[in-house]
């Protein structure tokens, strides 16, 4: 099969930390960042937990250098702080030297100046500037806008909770075929009062630590994130003597064709996009070191995703583990979060621990990691499944 | 590289355009600044327990990737692929509306399952037993044109061999409301006919879906070729015309080979600079047409242009309603559609005869 695309630089921020470096850390230490929400006045606030970045939108204003009447929604704040972090790792100098595009992701978009405004528009012109900032392309256009990309390739991905595992699938297949020579992939969502409400009322939201694959797991915590991956082509990696940190070695997308908001019982869409992505990636089932999971903690989802990863890998399912538990289900971003997530086990040849884990599901006999473990990886493969039965699979690689 | 065409269409529109057999023969004008889509009888392609249940812009969606589908003959895809610049933007604001007004409290969860971008093309997939491929692209108005980029790249490489591929936006009220207080939507209401007159900021605003099914192999419902297709998040009015000039020559073509340019105007005094550009400049000398006086103006309005290429290729014939200059081609075959949005997310698309 043809080669992976070289990843070049990751940015993140999310409830574990505010750069790679403190993300890894608290990934080490299995420290999680779930708490009770302090920056959204929800009516929930003492029966849900959830995954929230320390800094408020003024500190992310400052840190981007933003005048005050800027018209970023919180979503389009964490993106930017994740891209330029992504390109500062890719020591990029001048964005503009080689073809670079832009393929970003995110659910939410701009929902919290939305419902935070939305009668005050009516009534007052002080913060109408916000209104051109609700539709979801518009955190990528600020994104794209804070890079220097312009002139270019900038498009925005919305599948619910495997949007950012699409992105970098789109953006690694755009490098592929030549069209760009460099693409910033990832995504980003704020918490909102919309998602919070939207997850109560399909009664999926955990009022405690959320505790993915375990049997009496009680739904997800919401989280907010931000990440992004630099992918360069061959040509570029060579010609600048980069510095790879892994390859997108495959990468599959189906469609559960099941139910608009739950998976099918036996994970027929995520069996299938994980052996796309074997397929693409020209490996078989025992040639994968260790599985993120999407692993969101709910009945549904963990079942589901469980059992298609028996489809696939039968007798031999590899170490697994889900991450959801130390950042929450950061929904738009997950893909793009665990994507980063893989590559540091990847260049540290470790997997993470699955927080929470007590009792295997009375299902099947998967049992996740529960410890931080030490292992040689050469590959990773990470789920990201969602509403409207998107599934995809990436498979990341140490070598190409 | 396999060529890739237009298989079949499928349009709801402003127009009465469900009907494949007839193009725009009776045009449907309005005197206002939001239009809405004329709705086929729904019930005539789904189930009507399942039409109540769906948002407007889901059965619109749904009905017009049906209508794609039958023309083709096919009953599934390789993959489904949908550019929304909003979603079903209704349920997001009766979603909004309830949490407010509610403070939080007796919601229920359909607005919300429906609000999410992805709901159309998940139902898609619902609804004819698709597991293939399945995205949607968000980026205002570039969302189809995305979505088209997608689909090319997978028929050019033979990764599929059938894919729908589609735009679909509703309009909603508070959403319609706002714009209309920043002026994005035109203050007056204007009648379709002088659109182009008015003058004055601001659009005309319209829903629609326009699904379409893509191919690397020929059918005999074949509309036309699809040759290139590009997008750009900005473009100062000073390079528009050389990227244009670049991208036709990225296709072997040059300014003299297009027959018809089909130019995205709004009537917006402030954008529609744009198009002036090239309808003044490189195309003086083309044939031209406009829609979005039939349309209206949406993230999507796009792909009504992208149905109206198609429809022109294959019936070779251009309703007088539509033209913008008074020149006439010898015939058609290769067209170019351009396409901004408030002097942003600009797209090139070229089509030809098949």
């Amino acid at each position: 099969m043809s080669k992976g695309v070289a990843i070049t630089g990751m940015g993140i921020i999310s409830a574990i930390g505010n750069n790679v470096a403190e993300n890894y850390r608290s990934l080490l230490e299995g420290r999680t960042g779930i708490s009770q929400i302090s920056k959204i006045d929800t009516l929930h606030k003492d029966s849900i937990m959830v995954g929230e970045i320390e800094f408020n939108n003024g500190q992310l204003e400052e840190k981007l250098g933003l005048s005050p009447n800027n018209n970023y929604s919180r979503t389009a704040l964490l993106g930017a702080v994740a891209a330029k972090e992504a390109i500062a790792n890719a020591k990029i100098t001048d964005i503009k030297a080689y073809r670079t595009g832009l393929i970003s992701s995110t659910s939410v978009g701009g929902m919290d100046m939305t419902e935070k405004y939305y009668y005050d528009y009516l009534e007052s012109g002080d913060n109408r500037r916000y209104i051109e900032g609700h539709h979801a392309g518009d955190s990528t256009e600020k994104i794209a806008e804070q890079l220097g990309i312009d002139q270019s390739l900038v498009t925005t991905i919305s599948t619910a909770c495997s949007s950012a595992a699409n992105a970098i699938m789109f953006g690694a297949r755009l490098i592929k075929t030549g069209q760009l020579d460099r693409v910033i992939v990832g995504g980003a969502d704020c918490l909102s009062k919309f998602t919070i409400n939207g997850f109560k009322t399909l009664m999926i939201l955990s009022d405690t630590y959320s505790t993915p694959f375990d049997e009496n797991r009680k739904g997800l915590n919401l989280g907010e994130a931000a990440a992004y991956l630099v992918l360069e082509s061959e040509m570029l990696v060579k010609k600048e003597n980069k510095k790879v940190l892994g390859y997108v070695a495959g990468y599959g997308n189906a469609n559960d064709a099941f139910h608009q908001t739950a998976s099918s019982e036996n994970g027929d869409g995520a069996t299938l996009s994980m052996e796309k992505a074997l397929a693409v990636a020209g490996l078989k089932p025992k040639d994968v070191d260790y599985i993120n999971a999407h692993g969101t903690a709910t009945g549904n989802n963990d079942l589901s995703e469980g059992r298609a990863i028996i489809r696939v890998f039968g007798e031999e399912v590899p170490e697994f583990s889900s991450t959801k538990a130390y950042t929450g289900h950061t929904l738009a971003a997950a893909g793009a979060i665990e994507a980063v997530y893989a590559i540091l086990s990847l260049q540290n040849n470790i997997i993470y621990p699955n927080l929470n884990f007590k009792t295997p599901m009375k299902e099947f006999a998967l049992t996740p990691e529960t410890t931080l473990k030490e292992k040689v990886l050469n590959t990773v493969l990470s789920n990201s499944l969602g509403f409207g039965g998107n599934c995809s699979t990436l498979i990341f690689s140490k070598n190409p | 590289m396999e060529k890739v065409f237009i298989n079949s269409i499928g349009s709801i529109s402003a127009q009465k355009t469900f009907d494949n057999k007839v193009f725009l023969e009776e045009i449907t004008t309005y005197e206002d600044n939001v239009i809405p889509a004329i709705e086929p009888n729904y019930k005539d392609f789904i189930p009507p327990a399942a039409a109540r249940r769906m948002a407007k812009g889901i059965k619109m969606g749904v009905v017009a990737a049906k209508i794609a589908m039958e023309e083709a003959n096919l009953s599934n895809v390789d993959a489904i692929i949908t550019g929304t610049g909003m979603g079903c933007v209704r349920d997001s604001e009766k979603f909004v509306t309830a949490i407010l007004d509610n403070q939080e409290q007796f919601l229920t969860p359909t607005s919300f399952i429906q609000s999410t971008h992805n709901t159309v093309a998940g139902q898609i997939a619902l609804g004819i037993g698709c597991k293939g491929y399945n995205f949607t692209y968000v980026h205002s108005s570039i969302s189809f044109e995305s979505a088209l980029i997608d689909a090319l790249m997978q028929l050019q490489t033979k990764e599929a061999e059938n894919i729908l591929v589609g735009g679909v936006d509703e309009s909603g009220e508070h959403t319609n409301t706002i714009h209309k207080l920043i002026q994005h939507i035109k203050l007056e209401k204007i009648n379709t006919n002088k659109l182009l007159q008015s003058n004055t900021e601001g659009a005309v605003f319209g829903e629609g879906a326009n699904f379409f099914v893509l191919s690397n192999n020929k059918q005999n419902s074949c509309y036309a070729q699809i040759l290139g297709v590009k997008t750009f998040n900005t473009l100062p009015i000073s390079k528009l015309t050389a990227n244009l000039e670049g991208f036709l020559k990225d296709n072997n073509l040059s300014v003299d080979d297009i027959d018809v340019l089909i130019s995205g105007n709004n009537g917006d005094l402030n954008f529609d600079n744009y198009y002036l550009e090239l309808t003044q400049g490189l195309f003086n000398n083309t044939q031209q047409v406009y829609y979005k006086h039939l349309s209206g103006e949406f993230n999507t309005a796009s792909s009504f242009g992208f149905w109206l290429g198609a429809k022109i290729l294959k019936t070779q014939h251009i309703p007088s309603e539509i033209a913008l200059n008074s020149i006439k081609s010898k015939g058609f075959g290769t067209v170019l559609l351009y396409n901004q949005y408030r002097g942003k997310n600009h797209s090139f698309t070229l089509l030809r005869q098949c």
